[in-house]
């Protein structure tokens, strides 16, 4: 029981967290309005969190210019989806043992 | 207490890796509705073939080669209206869809499920333009129907796993409207018409009817 606890991310616990790792680990990349959007939280908030998971080298950050708009973008790292793997493995495992 | 939100956290990230990837919008009734349109097309065209053919003795050269002009623009007009009609009712249906969820109709994958299945479908487009203009008419039906049939199934990652069976099913029906040449009218009401209508009625008891 504790070998499981111990892949319980602290990062991933946080509902945006784990949004935006979830929306990461199915797509290339994800914009900042996109997250935005699908997550439905304000500027601010996600700006915060997206901070903590790059913290953790588990996204990274590419900021770049589309035309004249500045245009923020997300790619989880090969580290971040290793992680966030094992954390659903984990979470599946304290389900299927209660 | 602690398991229940373990669990909320499967069905969340479950919930938004297929909500970020998939268009899950998309109309299950608008496929019935495309179908009952291609039948109906398929229907006034065959009203306009057999005459062509009783007509289409060698006795004149000119003459037949104006009718067969005409059909033609017919045909392609019935197909046009076909195509239109069912583009709109894909998209009003598919929006009201959307605003129900509370989803977006135009978001990221809206946009790579179009672009998607566009590139098959606009190359047998204009494929089948090409073949017109050179006159290989035998071959329109089948190049329309395999290349919707690659459409759909390219475009299936990005919606419904329904839809990819859509297109496998379309692909052997325009394999064997190939091998059967003559019956282009007949494979294209069952692709477009029938098999819209199977797929679209599935859709529809599986995701909508609620």
């Amino acid at each position: 029981m504790k070998t499981i606890i111990q892949n319980i991310n602290k990062a991933f616990d946080h509902r945006i967290r784990l949004g935006i790792m979830s929306v990461l680990m199915v797509n290339e990349s994800a914009d900042f309005n996109m997250l935005k959007e699908l997550l439905g939280v304000t500027d601010g908030n996600l700006a915060s969190h997206t901070k903590a998971l790059e913290a953790e080298n588990y996204i990274q950050i590419e900021k770049q210019f589309i035309g004249k708009k500045p245009n923020t973008r997300y790619i989880a790292t090969q580290d971040g989806k290793k992680a966030f793997k094992d954390h659903i493995d984990a979470l599946e495992k304290l389900i299927s043992k209660s | 207490m602690e398991t229940k939100d373990y669990l909320k956290d499967i069905q969340d990230i479950k919930q938004m890796m297929s909500k970020s990837s998939q268009f899950l919008s998309l109309s299950g009734l608008s496929g019935i509705l495309a179908g009952i349109y291609a039948l109906i097309g398929a229907y006034i065209a065959n009203t306009i073939l057999p005459s062509y053919n009783k007509l289409g003795g060698r006795l004149e050269q000119g003459a037949l080669t104006l009718n067969e002009q005409e059909i033609t623009i017919k045909l392609l007009l019935i197909a046009i209206a076909v195509i239109v009609l069912s583009i709109i009712t894909g998209f009003v249906l598919s929006s009201s869809k959307a605003k129900k969820q509370g989803e977006r109709l135009w978001n990221d994958s809206s946009k790579r499920l179009l672009i998607n299945f566009g590139i098959p479908l606009n190359t047998g487009g204009i494929f089948a333009l090409i073949l017109l203009q050179k006159e290989y008419y035998g071959l329109i039906a089948p190049i329309t129907l395999l290349f919707y049939g690659l459409g759909c199934v390219n475009a299936s990652k990005h919606t419904f796993r329904d839809v990819r069976y859509l297109g496998l099913t379309l692909i052997v029906i325009g394999l064997f409207a190939t091998y059967y040449t003559g019956y282009g009218l007949l494979f294209w009401a069952l692709g477009f018409g029938v098999c819209h209508i199977l797929y679209g009625s599935i859709m529809y008891f599986k995701y909508e009817r609620n």
